[in-house]
Parts: C-alpha cells; structure tokens; sequence
C-alpha cells in the first residue's frame, strides 16, 4: 500500500483527496478546483485502499454507492412486478396444480407465464430473497467503510488548516489583522456564545458545531439494518406464527403452532345494528344497506394439555380459559393472540326425519341424525326402526353405482337407510339425499320424510405470535433518530488563523443550512472585525450567469 | 504493514462469513418452511395417543423396536380408498416381521371410519385424531400422508400421495428391524 506523505509531513493513506492533517489538496485534479469535494472530509474510502484479494474485491463491490442504488432499483422494479397479480398466499387454491390452473383460467396466457416465472410467489423467492440480503451487505458494508474514516479524519482534525485548504472553502475571507492579539479572543468568544465548540492554538482558531449530525446517515443505515435483521428473525422457528384454524360450534380442536393449546368454541355470534336502538343518525345508512354488522364474537375456552399427555390424549385437557373473541380483542395467551377473522353461518349439524307411509301418509315416528357423529340403529318404538348403512357427508353424485362424498363436511349429506316396519319385517332399503331419493332395491312402502334441520356456525380465527416486532419498531425508531439527526441538525466549522505575513484568513464550512452558518460568521465578523467573506459558490454562479448573458 | 493487511482481510472475511451465513440460513429455511416445518427425515418421530374403534389404545411408543407403517388418511380422500387393500395384504405379510401399521383418521366420526372398515375388511388398527392434534403434531397437509417410523423411533421418509402395493411392500421393508 502506498501512503501519500503531504507536504506538512502527515501520511495520508492511498486514495485520500485532503491531507487529514492540514487540510491541503493531495490530487492534481483537487487541486484544479476552486472549491473542495468535503464528501468523507476527503478522506480515503476504504475501499479505494486495499484492492487485492478476493475478499478485497467482494468488500469493495458491496461498498459502492452505485452498487446500492442498483440494488434498490432491482429490488424496487421486482416488488412492483409481485403487485401485477395476486400472490399465492391470495389464491383461492392450495394444491399446486389446482394454483396453476388458477393463474391461467383467471389471467389468461399472462396468468400462466406469470405462474411459470415464479412471480406468483415472488416474495418468498430465493432469488427475491437474497436481493434483500445483498442490499443488507451493502448497507453495512458501504456504512463501515465511510464512517470510520470520516470518524478518524474528523477526530484528528487540526485547528490551523493550510492556506490552499481555506481558500477552496464556500466561505472564505483574507485581508487586514485590524484587532492584532485581540481578533482571535473576541472571536473564540462570540463562537463560544453561539454554541460552537472552540479550539485554539497558536494563532488559530476552530469552532465546531453539530458534529454528530454527521452520523445521521450511519445511525439511519443501523436502523435499517436492525428492522432488515428483525424481519431475518421471522424465518427462524419461534419467533413468527400466522396460521388459520376453522372451528365449529362444539368443537375442540388443537391450536396449531402452539404448545399443546386446544380451543373449543361454545357459540359463534353475529349481531347487527338494530334500527330502534341505535342512533336517529344511523337510519338512513341502515335503511340503504340493510343489514351492517356490529359484533363477531367466538365464545371458547381455550385448554392445555397436561405436561404428561400426549398428543390424541385430550381426556385430561386443563382449562386455562373461557373468553369472548371479538375482531380487534384477541384471545391472548402466551405470547399468542387468536383474532376473529370469517365465519361461515349455518352448516348442517342435526337432520330431522319423518318415517312415514308413502300410501297414507301416516307417521311411525321422527329421527334425528347427527351429521358428526351419526349412529347406527334408530328406534322409533312400536317395532320401527332405522338402520343407517352409510353417511355421505359431502354427497356428488354416484360413480359406478357407489355414491361419492368430496368432503368430510355436511354440506350435502346423503344417507343409506334400512327402514324396517312391523308391515315390512324384511326391511326397505333407500337412499336419502337432500331434494333425491333413490330406491334401490325396487319401490319401497315408506319412505324418510325430511323435517328440518339444525345448523351450527363456523369461526375462522387466525393465530399469531410475533416476537420480532419490538425489533422491528426499535430499528424503525432508530432509522427516524438516523433521519432527525442528519436532517434538523447539521455540522457547521469556521477557521480563523493568522497567517505567516500577518494577515487573517477566514473559512467557514456546513454540510447543510448555509444560512445559518453566514448568520454566525456576520455575528462573529461583526465581533471580531475580521475582513468581510465572500460567498465562493454564488461568485461562480454570479459568474456563469454573466457569461451566460455574453454569449446569448 | 504485513500485520494489518491479515487483520483488515480477517475483519472483512469474517464479517462478510456471517452475513452470508445468516443470509442463507434465512432463504434455506423460508424455502423449506412449507414442507418440513418442524419435522424432518430423521427425527424423532413424535409420540402420540389415540383411540381405535375398539376402544383400545395406542400409543407409538408401544411399538419400540419395531417399524411403524403411519397412515393418515380419510374417507372422502379417493387415493386413501384405493391404498388400503394393498396396505392390509402388506400388513399381514410384514406384521410378524416387526412392520406395525396404524391407519390414523382425520377427525371423523366413528360410524363413517367404522362403515369404511368392515366395506374395506381391514385387520390393522384403525385410530381416529378426533382434535387434529396428532395431524398437527405431525404437519400432516395432503392426504393421504404415510411416515415411515424406524425400529428407533426416527422418521425414515415421509411419502405424500398414493402408493402402489409394490411400493408398499418396499416401504415396510426398509423399516423393517434388523
């Protein structure tokens, strides 16, 4: 590694624009400025330092700038690509094939190709994924490599800057000692008065303010980090549960992802606002929409098993709690919440039967069949009875003579009955669907005459348990500390020394808010009498435009 | 100067190590999250309790030392139908031979599991997860799902879908004890 050694004697490490000692201009190219580059206070990146082996290069590709906006880019142009189409999870499919069809059938050609992609589940994608992670590196790495030097410089920096320093400064004065000993006094106390932090020595002067705002940028890319790191966290088991469970009334059913929690749900409960009883305001909106809902509720008690019992062992459940789910009042146990999120009104639970005599229409007696748990024999006294052969819970239709049921939940249950009468000591044998009644076996004398039903509701409830979310909200609380920090504050530097033939040489310097910065080197010129300062920066823009003027 | 440029190349390696480290752990295990969750090959295969049709108890942990042959399925789910004569000839090949069966219905209520055996004439015990805890514990999705429980109680490989009798058979011998 070369080292640059400034003409003051201080070593520079390779890639530095400023010397970190006097301040003076170290490149030929710095050197043709009129104003300096205070980027890193014209420290050596450093990146730009070492460039030698593999690991070299990879750190250095992560520390560009340019490589960070890249990656913003990318991954900004992608996530706009994963809102062209719902994702996966919005799917109403959940086997893969049944996906694919999906996508094509809904969105045509487009939808398949989107689906062929991958772009149905763009966020959980690999490729996605580490986009993120690349540009996690890149922050922390680019962050490292420019906040330790621009630490360091701004640590060592020297009150009496060179002369070639000064005068590339925005702001920057040179002219007549008026005061002698006295300029530098009065103007150490007129910083001190204005809030800056003053060093002096041998004919010189430094006041600083704000410094810390220089750090903003860094403390912002931590912030980022720690959410980036929180968010990291939601893939580790443990720290993040979303699932969903749909219960019936009067079942108890395990909570999935939890330890051993079960739920049971006494009564799901849908009220509406009721037109007498809420406001004279609400009429109206009540009478143009209808029905508006004003409660779901789940009533549960929620159990947990016994540290001993195994899962399947549920005759020994503890009970930990009964409590009303309520949208926005979760069921909360540790470290979980359980939110009421669908419902699903009237399943079928009972179905009421007459056994009747087609011919007559005489009755020999009602049945009911649990749709959960149906039983087998039936007796209606007086020598009927009803034998239940099969249960076809979701019934659709026959497939080589046998009927077919495609799911297990009663939405349209169909039954094989054997109905037998004192009239029909042999048995009749029928196949009872709802608005269908076969009869197998040849015309039957009485028939399963349906009555009514009995319904129950279903409560779809989500699962939740985040532990990342205190990280998240501190990194989101560090990234506004980050921001504020650069943003309201900002790091204002004025120089005064003396120079060798006994004049005075001005310079002041901000990284934002040159406003106040002139405010504060009025107040001290004023103070101090110190030679009036030109704005460099608005000279050159006073110039172009002249030039500008000239040429048109 | 020698000295720095081994320490800058540790501080760079080693920071750049753990961040792709913990990058790829994250992207592994999101990947996978779907389809393992928390059980994977070769873990203990967790322990549970469930009632028969009998009334008789099973318990994993009874068949120690022998291979378990674990069966999740229902009676609504057509490729679960069809498996299940070829399950039972197996079965009563392999059952002196240290393979245990154990078909574990979802939720279901007695009399469909109980009318689905005398039509189907199945020997191995039927056990039925009335809460789902079991199909929880054991991240069952599709069914018919069959775990394939080692003589050590670990799982050899976990099979989603319809197997063939040959498949069957292949299956109960490499749980097959020693």
């Amino acid at each position: 590694m070369n080292k640059i050694i400034c003409a003051c004697g201080h070593e520079n490490p390779e890639g530095t624009v400023l010397c970190g000692n006097c301040g003076r201009p170290l490149t030929e190219e710095a050197e043709n400025l009129k104003l300096v580059d205070m980027r890193y206070e014209g420290s050596a990146r450093r990146s730009q330092t070492y460039n030698k082996s593999i690991v070299d290069k990879i750190w250095n590709f992560f520390s560009s700038v340019r490589v960070g906006v890249w990656l913003i880019v990318i991954i900004l142009v992608a996530a706009a690509i994963g809102t062209i189409l719902p994702q996966v999870l919005y799917v109403p499919a959940t086997v893969e094939a049944d996906i694919a069809a999906y996508y094509e059938r809904v969105y045509g050609t487009f939808g398949k190709i989107y689906y062929e992609l991958g772009l149905s589940d763009l966020y959980g994608s690999w490729w996605f994924q580490t986009l993120i992670g690349m540009l996690g590196i890149s922050l922390i790495v680019a962050s490292l490599d420019r906040v330790i030097p621009l630490y360091k410089s701004l640590k060592k920096q020297r009150t009496r800057r060179h002369e070639s320093f000064m005068k590339r400064q925005r702001l920057f004065a040179i002219g007549e000692n008026k005061l002698g000993e006295e300029t530098l006094t009065r103007s150490e106390q007129k910083l001190t008065e204005l809030g800056y932090h003053v060093k002096r020595e041998d004919g010189a002067v430094l006041g600083e303010r704000g410094r810390f705002s220089r750090w903003g940028p860094y403390i912002n890319h931590l912030g980022l980090i720690i959410f980036l790191f929180g968010v990291m966290l939601r893939a580790l088991p443990g720290f993040y549960v979303d699932e969903t469970m749909w219960i019936r009334e009067g079942e108890t059913r395990a909570i999935p992802e939890t330890p051993g929690f079960y739920l049971e749900s006494k009564e799901f409960i849908l009220e509406t606002y009721d037109k007498d009883q809420a406001d004279d305001v609400f009429d109206e909106a009540i009478d143009r929409v209808g029905t508006i809902a004003s409660n779901y509720q789940t009533d549960v008690v929620l159990y947990k098993k016994p540290e001993d019992a195994l899962p399947g062992q549920t005759d020994k459940l503890e009970e930990v709690k009964k409590d009303s789910i309520q949208v926005n009042e979760p069921l909360k146990f540790d470290g979980f919440a359980v939110y009421q999120m669908d419902f699903r009104l009237d399943e079928l639970r009972t179905m009421h039967f007459d056994l009747s005599n087609k011919a007559s229409g005489e009755s020999l007696g009602e049945l009911s069949i649990d749709l959960v748990e149906p039983e087998t024999h039936y007796d209606l006294g007086n020598g009927a009875e009803v034998e239940l052969l099969r249960y076809y819970p979701d019934f659709s239709g026959f497939e080589d003579g046998e009927p077919q049921t495609k799911s297990p939940v009663p939405n349209n249950p169909a039954f094989l009955v054997k109905m037998t009468t004192p009239e029909t000591p042999e048995g009749e044998t029928s196949f009872v669907a709802i608005k269908q009644t076969v009869e197998p076996f040849g015309e039957n004398e009485f028939k399963l005459e349906f009555k009514n039903v009995d319904t129950r509701d279903v409560s779809g409830l989500t699962i939740r348990k985040d532990k990342t979310l205190w990280i998240l909200a501190l990194g989101g609380l560090i990234f506004m500390i980050g921001v504020a920090q650069g943003s309201y504050w900002n790091h204002r530097r004025i120089w005064i020394h003396e120079t060798k033939d006994g004049r005075l040489a001005v310079a002041a310097h901000t990284n934002k808010n040159w406003l106040n910065v002139k405010k504060d080197l009025d107040a001290v010129t004023e103070a101090a009498s110190l030679p009036p300062y030109d704005d460099q920066q608005d000279l050159e823009a006073l110039e172009e435009k002249k030039d500008g003027e000239k040429s048109s | 100067m020698a000295r720095t440029k081994q320490k800058r190349l540790i501080i760079r390696t080693s920071i750049l190590v753990v961040l792709v480290a913990a990058i790829v752990y994250t992207i592994y295990t999101s990947a996978t999250k779907e389809k393992i969750e928390v059980l994977g090959i070769g873990d203990e295969a967790p322990n549970f309790k469930l009632v028969d049709l009998d009334g008789e108890e099973h318990r994993l942990s009874d068949y120690k030392g022998q291979g378990v042959f674990l069966n999740f399925w229902g009676t609504w789910c057509k490729p679960c139908a069809k498996e299940m004569p070829a399950m039972d000839r197996q079965y009563e090949v392999f059952k002196d031979q240290g393979v245990q069966t154990l078909a574990v219905n979802i939720a279901q209520s007695d009399f469909e599991v109980q009318r689905f055996t005398d039509q189907y004439g199945l020997d191995f015990p039927v056990v039925i997860d009335k809460t789902k805890s079991v199909m929880e514990a054991y991240n069952i999705n599709p069914l018919p799902t069959t775990m394939l429980i080692n003589s050590e109680g670990k799982i050899e490989k976990i099979i989603t879908g319809e197997m063939t009798e040959q498949d069957i058979a292949s299956f109960m011998e490499l749980i097959k004890p020693e």
